[in-house]
């Protein structure tokens, strides 16, 4: 049975409104500050330490997002935690508020299709993640020019351009998490536990399960632990399992692009590294290479959990 | 027939074991006012939803301006205005700018939009608070607002889902008006309910639903007939002429079905319409008083109340209506 008509009618009037909601919403502007302003503090207490090194480095914008100086973290660190903070205050009530505010239905009885109504509001969420995310950059860039005193180099732009990108999929990764949750519980306050649950458990204490974990499946050689060295199985393991959580993979992409020196995310051997000048930053397209897997990561699970919360919603019942 | 808009064929919809609407078949035709009635859960929404393509239908067909609204949605979700059960709407955005939305969302170009939406204020009597945010408005308020995106719209069929519930009877008159005004433009309105007086106002058929099923199809007066026997209640108070006697008389009326003598003067006569000329032409021939004659019309409250008791029906329930 084929539909008539497009999916997509409909899509930019249901675009524009989500837009306008959002960038006029006291939540959004709560959140926007809280990025700001710890941004800023990292980003103040990094030029302080970089003005003491700025000689020496081909690569300062850079250097601009990843040195920390304790006890801050450093600017992309403060990032990795908050987006994803910012994405469910986004997404955690988009379509359990239409419920509960008995607009779905109504909505729903103009010509238009549900798919217009979910992805509009999804593009909706992440256009205004992305003008959030653009602001916060150009302040960066900005301050780094006015306090260093040194022009960025064209590299340093791009990398830094593709680290904008890669932290939008991130963000997405979240809003599409937000959104399917948001489908899933007819409660708003349900909606936002869950989620600030599951991004505390992968940002806090996936992290130290991991390595636990990998421990017991894959447990350690007792050769090499008498070696002092780790074994390569549960090293492996480690890793992957690491790898489930969008922060690490996150912070696996920053790493390689923000940092060219970055030659591998994985375990690597003494002989692989032969010939090999350490420290010397790698053009930007291997850097690319290295950090494409996790970049894809990111993009399938925002695709996957925007399909997820698709397919709910189409058999989800309109009336409340 | 070719003036059906609507038209429902065995119409089924399941959830799971539990059967919501049970093979239902009604017409609506084209500029009447058709009434869904019937106690809360017996199938209405679920028949409206199904009409708009919005809950996908387990058996039978339903077909709405001559499409199906299970495979071309669009094209009757285009034509047909619906308002929900208790509506919402975006309480930080201000009337006219909710109903702005609705109408990009309906596709009405930008040139077009502000005249519309204008007009269709003006319609609901909401001019003066357009400007306003939603979240200052009352429940007469917000559906009259409902009624105004239909009027904006300007659907063909109008589906109204419980519109008056929980209005007081001020704002429950002002909204009966606007129906009739649709009416009196040729829209065809659905409209479901369980308050009966206000749909035996407006409606000119009704259907009553009980637990999935229509148990009963036809305007107000065919019901009484049906459900009740006898429609109308005629009381005449008359005094005979010395000598002769009324009650026999009255009775020969034509469709005059019982006559009650309830006191020295007074008769009910049970008739399926409206008698009172005759009665009165047939007291006066009798050289009697005519004193008083008053008619009560059936009121769809008794037998909606007769219905559901299950009694079989009688001059008993009659007296109840009257």
């Amino acid at each position: 049975m084929r539909r008539e008509g497009s999916p997509w009618q409909g899509f930019g009037a249901v675009f524009l409104k989500e837009l306008a909601d959002h960038l006029a919403s006291a939540r959004m502007r709560v959140l926007e500050w809280l990025v700001v302003l710890t941004a800023m503090a990292a980003l103040y207490s990094a030029i302080d330490r970089l003005r003491e090194t700025t000689a020496e480095d081909p690569f300062l914008l850079l250097r601009l997002f990843t040195v920390n100086r304790p006890p801050l973290p450093s600017f992309v660190a403060i990032l990795g935690f908050l987006i994803p903070l910012m994405a469910i205050g986004l997404g955690f009530d988009s379509i359990n508020s239409e419920h509960n505010r008995r607009t779905l239905s109504r909505v729903l009885a103009q010509p238009i299709y549900r798919d217009a109504l979910l992805a509009g509001k999804f593009v909706a969420g992440l256009a205004t993640l992305a003008v959030s995310l653009l602001c916060l950059w150009l302040l960066v860039v900005g301050l780094g020019v006015f306090l260093l005193g040194v022009p960025p180099g064209g590299e340093e732009i791009v990398r830094s351009l593709v680290f904008l990108l890669v932290t939008l999929a991130y963000a997405g990764v979240w809003l599409a998490l937000a959104m399917l949750l948001s489908i899933v519980f007819r409660s708003a306050a349900t909606a936002a536990l869950v989620a600030l649950g599951l991004w505390l458990f992968l940002a806090v204490l996936w992290p130290m399960l991991a390595p636990a974990i990998a421990q017991i499946v894959a447990p350690p050689d007792l050769r090499m632990q008498l070696l002092g060295l780790p074994t390569l199985a549960t090293l492996e393991w480690q890793q992957g399992l690491s790898r489930i959580s969008p922060n690490h993979l996150f912070g696996e992409v920053v790493l390689a692009i923000l940092s060219p020196a970055t030659r591998s995310l994985g375990p690597i051997f003494i002989d692989q590294l032969q010939g090999a000048v350490i420290g010397a930053p790698l053009p930007l397209g291997e850097s690319l290479m290295i950090a494409w897997p996790q970049t894809v990561g990111l993009i399938a699970g925002m695709i996957v959990l925007f399909v997820a919360s698709y397919v709910v919603f189409q058999r989800q019942e309109v009336r409340a | 027939m070719s003036t059906d808009v609507i038209a429902a064929r065995g119409l089924t919809k399941r959830y799971g074991e539990a059967t919501v609407v049970d093979g239902i078949d009604f017409a609506v035709t084209k500029g009447e006012i058709f009434g869904l009635l019937g106690p809360n859960g017996a199938g209405k929404t679920t028949t409206i939803l199904m009409m708009l393509g919005l809950t996908e239908v387990s058996a039978g067909s339903v077909q709405v301006l001559g499409c199906d609204p299970a495979r071309e949605p669009l094209a009757v979700k285009r034509r047909v205005g619906y308002l929900p059960d208790s509506v919402g709407f975006y309480d930080h955005l201000t009337a006219t700018e909710n109903l702005a939305y609705t109408a990009r969302l309906m596709g009405i170009t930008a040139a077009e939009r502000p005249q519309r939406i204008h007009d269709a204020l003006a319609r609901a009597h909401l001019l003066d608070v357009a400007d306003k945010r939603v979240a200052t408005f009352s429940r007469g308020m917000r559906q009259r607002l409902g009624l105004a995106e239909i009027v904006m719209k300007r659907a063909e069929i109008a589906i109204l889902d419980e519109p008056t519930s929980g209005l007081d009877p001020q704002a429950t008159v002002e909204f009966l008006e606007l129906i009739k005004e649709l009416k009196s433009e040729h829209v065809t309105v659905l409209l479901s309910s369980h308050l009966l007086d206000q749909v035996q106002r407006i409606c000119d058929r009704v259907a009553l639903f009980q637990v999935g099923r229509i148990v009963l199809l036809g305007s107000v007066t065919e019901l009484a007939r049906q459900v009740l026997g006898a429609g109308f209640v005629v009381e005449v108070e008359a005094e005979p002429a010395p000598g002769t006697e009324l009650e026999s008389r009255l009775h020969a009326v034509p469709g005059v079905s019982t006559v009650m003598r309830t006191g020295h003067d007074r008769y009910r006569l049970t008739a399926d319409r409206d008698v009172r000329p005759e009665a009165a032409r047939a007291v006066v021939a009798a050289n009697g008083a005519l004193r008083r004659l008053s008619v009560d019309e059936p009121s769809l409250e008794a037998i909606y109340a007769r219905f559901f008791q299950n009694q079989p029906s009688g001059n008993a329930g009659v007296r109840d209506a009257a």
